[in-house]
């Protein structure tokens, strides 16, 4: 009985703008008041009963992927997720345009989690900066998007090295990559250089190719792209 | 409480025997009483092995429930799931003996260390996913508390395999198959192939199969260290010795049909030391060949193929080491950060290894040309005259090249089949194999491990269903042939 009322806590939003022909919506007079005594209710039994947990679970792991992601679907603006984790009714209208554009930066979206973007057969832009749990395996799944991916970010994942790089010359449509600041890449200025001849029609935002080199005594210049100098 | 004990046990035996004996002064059998009165003490205080005359820490266990002889990755990870599917914790004690501690001449790391699942026997396919999925998420897997997570190193470069006109037909039939089972694998034709990779002569190729998920090259020492440090975690004891001799005994049996059949079951394992006459035995129950290159000397000494030829006491372990060498070279003008591991019709492979245009790569050669297994020396003219030749006439950019270094290893190679044994021996009853890869036991690995303890444990192979590896098909005359061998 606690199941159906765990899904309420989520749709509570939208249904209580329509009609509440539902017995557990008979509380739906108070929203604030109803969802605070709903939460420890079900806090309660969670604590007690492992169904009610894994579902619960399951619901929190759900709303990871949505949260703050921001969609931008064609010809429309950004469209982001409200502190409920759902969006609004509108998304029920553009279920047949497709997705243009995905941020996920910072979610911390995982190898199955991929699954959902990878789905999205007409995106042209993915953002995946910063997310934890971006690795080389997940980078040799983005093939999936060869055909229409033309702007790419991975910048600041931690994760991800110059081998999962190398992956992504399936996406000969790329225009844009960013790969700057990758913790895990041993040589970003060389992998800058292998990555631009690997993907020849596509603009390489990272290293630049001169960062590994030392300056030399005699140049002063605080820039450190400026001329190179080798050491 | 000792001396009570002691006298608890002793003295219904002192009554039963009656004074004549006492003092009929029979001979004084000092060793046999010594070691009666320690057998006694070890059965007072059960696991402990109790030797208060000298040091025994070098030497393993006097007792162990699974002894696994051989430490490389398959053994480790024949004892990683038997302490994972353990029904309670800490219920199976395993001990893994290896011989050299160094792994100098160990096939796991002087391995090219390539995982693909472009096999043709649905069975390797499904081994090599599941391996797959290991690798992935060995940090979930191999997790040890304090220590940090291992970095695998993974390259999700894929494997590129180039068939020719005749053996264009069977690529298509085996693609077809590894898709089925879940490889994501697709075709390329020469054409497109041009049009990938630019780098590679297309002459002669008809065909070409391109693995796109789950598939590259990997650091195998890692995984190596990885299983060790979490077994050790799981109390799986460690110990370096020579297995020199299994103490077995036999019982004869009459099968249904009233053949008279010898049924051998090893009782104990005489571990050596290094450098020494000193040896101990384990008494063990179950015994695991995992010896790699040199099982086929661990199965005769448990008495596997004793026997006259054509019966299955007359069937050997058809495992024997045979010499790869692999070759590293630099060349400038070489392959990009895209390339895969290329494997040519001819037989000849490569593969990147690094950022800075170094290859990795060699030839299998062909039965007339294998070279003397007896040590791991590097024979370079091999290259010259067999592996050069054909990698040029593949990648036109490797006809300057220079080679840096190179090392040579061994396979477990079957030469009934090239493909694995596992399970346990029809007639001795309680040695179960792991071994026998031939070249592609490393990737596999992880599946195997599970397989071979589900067998151990449930008596039945429960996930992926290995009964075509098992001994009896080297009796059956029932080839479980892998054409994709590299």
């Amino acid at each position: 009985m606690a199941a159906p009322r765990a899904s309420l806590r989520l749709v509570a939003p939208v249904w209580n703008r329509g009609t509440s022909g539902i017995r557990g919506l008979s509380k739906a007079v108070d929203p604030e008041g109803s969802q605070r005594k709903g939460r420890t209710l079900l806090q309660f039994l969670t604590d007690r009963f492992y169904d009610v947990e894994a579902v619960r679970e399951y619901l929190l792991q759900k709303q990871v992927l949505k949260v703050q992601k921001k969609n931008r679907f064609r010809d429309r603006e950004w469209m982001r997720a409200n502190e409920q984790g759902l969006s609004s009714l509108e998304f029920r209208k553009l279920q047949e345009v497709p997705v243009e554009a995905v941020d996920a930066s910072g979610c911390a979206i995982n190898y199955q989690g991929l699954d959902n973007l990878l789905a999205l057969k007409e995106l042209q832009s993915l953002s995946l900066r910063r997310c934890p749990h971006m690795d080389d395996w997940c980078l040799g799944r983005l093939y999936h998007l060869a055909d229409s991916l033309q702007e790419l970010s991975l910048a600041s994942c931690p994760r991800i090295s110059e081998r999962g790089l190398a992956c992504l010359h399936h996406l000969q449509n790329l225009r844009r990559l960013d790969i700057s600041d990758l913790p895990a890449v041993s040589n970003p200025g060389l992998t800058q250089i292998l990555v631009e001849e690997m993907l020849p029609h596509c603009e390489v935002l990272g290293a630049d190719w001169a960062q590994g080199l030392k300056v030399g005594p005699e140049e002063q210049s605080p820039d450190a792209a400026g001329s190179p100098i080798p050491a | 409480m000792l001396r009570r004990a002691l006298r608890l046990r002793l003295g219904p035996c002192l009554s039963g025997r009656g004074l004549g004996t006492y003092r009929g002064g029979s001979t004084l059998d000092w060793d046999g009483k010594v070691s009666k009165i320690k057998k006694k003490f070890q059965s007072i205080f059960p696991g402990g092995a109790w030797s208060p005359l000298y040091d025994t820490s070098h030497l393993p266990p006097e007792r162990s429930d699974v002894v696994i002889v051989g430490g490389g990755v398959l053994g480790l990870s024949v004892a990683y799931w038997l302490k994972r599917l353990e029904k309670q914790q800490g219920a199976i004690q395993v001990l893994v003996v290896e011989r050299d501690h160094t792994y100098a001449r160990a096939s796991t790391v002087l391995s090219v260390g390539g995982i693909r699942q472009q096999f043709s026997l649905p069975e390797n396919v499904q081994l090599s996913l599941f391996s797959a999925e290991f690798l992935r998420n060995i940090n979930e897997y191999l997790a040890v508390v304090d220590d940090p997570p291992l970095d695998l190193q993974f390259n999700p470069s894929g494997y590129l395999l180039l068939a020719s006109e005749e053996g264009a037909a069977i690529m298509e039939r085996n693609v077809k198959m590894q898709r089925q089972e879940g490889a994501k694998v697709c075709l390329m034709s020469p054409e497109q192939l041009q049009k990938k990779f630019p780098w590679i002569n297309t002459e002669g190729v008809a065909l070409a199969s391109y693995g796109l998920e789950n598939e590259g090259w990997f650091d195998p020492w890692c995984l190596l260290q990885g299983l060790r440090r979490k077994l050790q975690s799981m109390g799986v004891l460690f110990c370096q010795g020579e297995v020199t001799r299994f103490i077995s005994s036999s019982s004869h049996m009459e099968t249904a049909s009233g053949e008279q059949v010898t049924l051998k079951r090893i009782h104990e394992v005489h571990v050596k030391m290094d450098h020494s006459q000193e040896f101990q035995p384990v008494e063990c129950a179950i015994v695991v060949n995992a010896a790699g290159a040199w099982s086929g000397q661990i199965a005769e000494l448990a008495g596997v193929g004793t026997g006259p030829p054509g019966t299955m006491q007359g069937t050997k372990l058809p495992v024997e080491p045979r010499k790869r060498y692999v070759y590293l070279w630099h060349c400038p003008q070489g392959p990009g950060l895209e390339a895969p591991l290329v494997a040519d019709p001819s037989g000849a492979y490569f593969r990147r290894e690094g950022l800075g245009n170094s290859y990795l790569g060699s030839c299998s050669p062909t039965e007339e040309e294998e070279p003397d297994p007896g040590n791991l020396e590097v024979d370079y003219d091999f290259f010259q005259e067999k592996v050069w030749p054909r990698l040029a006439q593949r990648v036109p950019a490797f006809e300057t090249l220079k080679v840096r270094s190179a090392w040579a290893g061994y396979y477990d190679y079957n030469t009934f089949d090239q493909n694995g044994v596992v399970g346990p021996h029809p007639l001795v009853i309680n040695m179960y194999f792991a071994t026998g890869f031939s070249g592609h036991g490393l990737q596999q690995a992880p599946a195997v491990g599970r397989a071979v303890a589900e067998m151990m444990l449930e008596g039945h192979f429960q996930t992926i269903n290995l009964s075509p590896f098992l001994f009896g098909r080297f009796y059956f005359g029932e080839k479980a042939q892998e054409h994709c061998i590299l």
